[in-house]
């Protein structure tokens, strides 16, 4: 949702004229007003979409929100920092289920933002070379990103199925890899098979945008640098992913912001518990307020998360902009 | 410029007024008023084989209940993986819908919401009196000691379902009455790929039906005679471990249960691969596998010795769905006499009759439609040996948190780890301390 607020006064009150300067102040005044009012709606409802619930958030964090109170939130007694040091108690249950939901989401971003940046890239690059099909593969592509994901998911799911899914007929029943028919949904190897399905869904997305950002390479410094005799190694990593830097940039930031908060994936995957292996954070904090009523503790959590991707995204924003000072200088 | 202004101005009114009645909405009053009795909207839940069947057989009866009182209900059947969630939303909003359906276990976590309307003499008067409902039903409606948060709709129990076929296969004369002689009859049948017993071992509210019926066979509970949590007492370890044996020790579940939570298990038992299965109403959906009445039979859940009756011989939890009033409906009036339509001796005969549950109403238990020798079986475990889950309000956090436990200890057994007491009676100690303290 933006709004564009083009100052649209100009040729108001032809300069100079006899006369006119009182007008001319009220113009002024008017030119500065309306592009703010013109904002305002943007702005309001801005305040409304995103500041309002999360300010209603943190403040819900500092209160004792259970199923006594949720009809009247304002009765519910204030918790002062109980909701938090019950989240941050690495030596009860709560907190070191929290901890362990943290370290795997770390591990499972990493991974994940990791593979669909490299598959999206590797792909991209390939798909700058002319050849048949090229449109069709293109089109192909992005078919994960564009499916729904609930339904993408759920056919994940019934390939991951123990007995009678695709993944262990192919594993074990064709291929011979494994000794018995694995289980993907429960147990540890849930971790591999979110990994699988975020990967597969997540990379068209890198695909698309690194593809788009190769279109502003010019050709010439292709031609330039063959003629030099650089290879096709050298010249990815001399021109292209220098050129790259900027879209990566925003890329990778955005890719990790998705899979940290990613929580359809999982649900749809695994339900409303996920196995510890694979507990993201997303649905460990929705368990821990919806599905046991304790809506305090799951904001706590909420907004520990929050300041944790401000943090993230803070110190990503400036360590890059710095290095692309020095870059450009 | 005038009307780049005019437009300017207009843009702010109207992003004001979204912002003012998307806030202002949720003008909740606390008590219950008859500002609009010609109108009620009711959210069943999903009895049927899918909310569209559902759909078709209440229709007609809302139909009917027009015409007898001239109001109109708006029906939603809402499947019984929103319901909660939308309960919850509709209790913080105040914008709930009239009269609803509930599941039964609920019932004392949604009074402690205060959103209920409490069902005093009074209220149960206006639908026939307390004494017309079964006494076990009533006691699934609310915390003990206060008035009940709902009314009983349809009840159900669990049975044991066996495939008559793989019985004979493996020359297995009848259905097993205890659980020493499940396991000695599931090892003769768990051969060959097929197994002797069904279960949804990721679905949390079977493993919590099941765990719990097995604490009361081991003389414990899973909250003391104050409503605190007590999972980790030898009662409900052994419980828990037993179930979990079934699969791990005994052998006589597929490891590929573990994963189960979408009723995979009554497909395997109609496809011939699972010889029993744990269930409350199963005849609809065996029919809807291609499996006929007469080749699966039914008979009570095992007990461990003897025959099943009240403590520690229980053998099923008292399953069903009740009916509550949005306290802050403005059709109380109207609300209640539609619970008067719902429960009224016709209505749940026939209503009943179609979802295959037993009437909560003693009188519409007479007709013979529920004398069936599979109805009878369910029949008579309501009525001797069947004990309502803990009617607390932290019922449905106990739910999650030893459901999963249970849940993660099947993943265990399914991968060939062993499943110890001390491991169980650990997984039950890290559930007890997630329950909320007070």
């Amino acid at each position: 949702m933006t709004v564009t607020a083009q100052p649209a006064v100009g040729g108001e009150a032809p300069p100079g004229a006899p006369g006119s300067v009182p007008r001319r102040r009220t113009g002024r005044v008017r030119r500065n007003v309306l592009p703010y009012l013109l904002l305002l709606p943007a702005l309001l409802l801005e305040l409304l979409v995103h500041l309002v619930p999360m300010v209603i958030g943190i403040v819900m964090s500092f209160k004792e929100l259970t199923q006594f109170y949720i009809r009247d939130w304002g009765a519910a007694p204030w918790a002062a920092f109980d909701n938090y040091s019950l989240s941050v108690d690495l030596d009860a249950p709560v907190g070191e289920a929290l901890l362990h939901s943290f370290f795997v989401t770390c591990a499972f971003t990493v991974l994940s933002v990791g593979l669909c940046w490299l598959i999206g890239t590797t792909a991209a690059v390939y798909m700058q070379e002319n050849f048949r099909g090229r449109g069709f593969l293109r089109a192909v592509f992005l078919v994960p990103y564009a499916l729904p994901v609930y339904a993408a998911v759920i056919t994940w799911a019934f390939m991951f199925q123990r007995d009678n899914g695709l993944v262990n007929h192919v594993l074990h029943d064709q291929l011979g890899l494994t000794d018995g028919p694995s289980f993907w949904l429960i147990g540890d190897n849930s971790f591999v098979a979110l990994l699988v399905v975020s990967v597969w869904k997540g990379w068209p997305f890198a695909f698309l945008i690194v593809m788009a950002g190769l279109q502003n390479i010019p050709r010439e410094l292709y031609e330039a640098a063959s003629i030099d005799g650089a290879g096709l190694f050298q010249q990815l990593r001399r021109i292209t992913l220098p050129s790259l830097r900027p879209v990566n940039q925003v890329l990778v930031l955005v890719l990790f912001l998705w899979t940290f908060n990613d929580f359809n994936t999982p649900y749809v995957l695994f339900g409303q518990a996920a196995p510890e292996a694979a507990d993201l954070i997303s649905i460990h904090i929705y368990q821990s307020s919806f599905v046991t009523w304790n809506f305090g503790t799951g904001s706590a959590m909420s907004v520990l998360l929050l300041l944790f991707l401000l943090v993230v995204t803070g110190v990503y924003l400036v360590l890059t902009s710095r290095g692309r000072r020095t870059a450009d200088a | 410029m005038r009307r780049t202004r005019a437009a300017a101005a207009s843009a702010v009114t109207v992003s004001l007024l979204a912002a003012v009645t998307a806030c202002g909405g949720g003008s909740s009053t606390d008590g219950g008023s008859n500002d609009s009795p010609k109108t009620l909207t009711y959210w069943a839940s999903n009895q049927g084989a899918s909310i569209e069947a559902d759909k078709k057989v209440l229709t007609p009866e809302l139909k009917k209940f027009e015409k007898r009182t001239g109001i109109k209900v708006e029906l939603e059947v809402v499947p019984w993986s929103d319901l909660l969630n939308r309960i919850l939303a509709a209790t913080t909003s105040g914008q709930g819908p009239d009269v609803l359906n509930i599941g039964n276990t609920w019932s004392a976590s949604l009074q402690a919401t205060g959103a209920l309307l409490p069902w005093d003499a009074e209220n149960f008067d206006r639908i026939g009196g307390k004494d017309r409902f079964v006494g076990s039903a009533l006691a699934s409606a609310g915390a003990t000691g206060s008035d009940p948060a709902a009314v009983p709709l349809y009840s159900m129990a669990y049975a044991l379902y066996y495939n008559k076929k793989m019985f004979e296969d493996a020359g297995v004369d009848g259905p097993p009455a205890t659980w020493d002689e499940l396991v000695a009859d599931g090892k003769k049948i768990s051969k060959g790929g097929k197994w002797a017993l069904g279960a949804e071992g990721s679905n949390l509210s079977e493993n919590i039906h099941h765990v719990f019926v097995l604490a009361k066979q081991h003389g414990a509970d899973f909250f003391d005679a104050d409503g605190r949590p007590d999972f980790t007492s030898d009662g409900a370890v052994a419980a828990v471990k037993q179930y979990v044996d079934l699969m791990g020790k005994d052998k006589v579940v597929a490891p590929g249960n573990a994963e189960y939570a979408q009723n995979q298990s009554l497909q395997d038992f109609a496809k011939d691969r699972t010889a029993m299965v744990l269930w409350q109403t199963a005849a609809a959906t065996l029919q809807a596998h291609g499996m006929n009445d007469d080749e699966w039979g039914v008979a009570p859940v095992p007990v461990q010795s003897g025959t099943p009756g009240a403590g520690t011989a229980v053998n099923s939890m008292v399953a069903g769905i009740n009916m509550a009033v949005f306290k802050n409906t403005d059709n109380v009036d109207g609300a209640l006499e539609f619970v008067e339509f719902m429960t009224s001796d016709a209505e749940q005969k026939l209503l009943n009759k179609t979802y295959g549950s037993i009437p909560p109403v003693k009188a519409a238990q007479e007709d013979p439609a529920f004398s069936t020798p599979a109805l009878k079986v369910i029949r008579d475990t309501l009525a001797g040996s069947a004990a309502p889950l803990p009617q607390v309000p932290n019922e449905s956090q106990f739910e999650t948190a030893v459901g999963t436990a249970v849940k993660e200890l099947f993943a265990e057994a399914a991968a060939g780890r062993a499943v110890t007491t001390a491991s169980v009676k650990e997984k039950l100690d890290e559930a007890q301390q997630q329950m909320p303290k007070k």
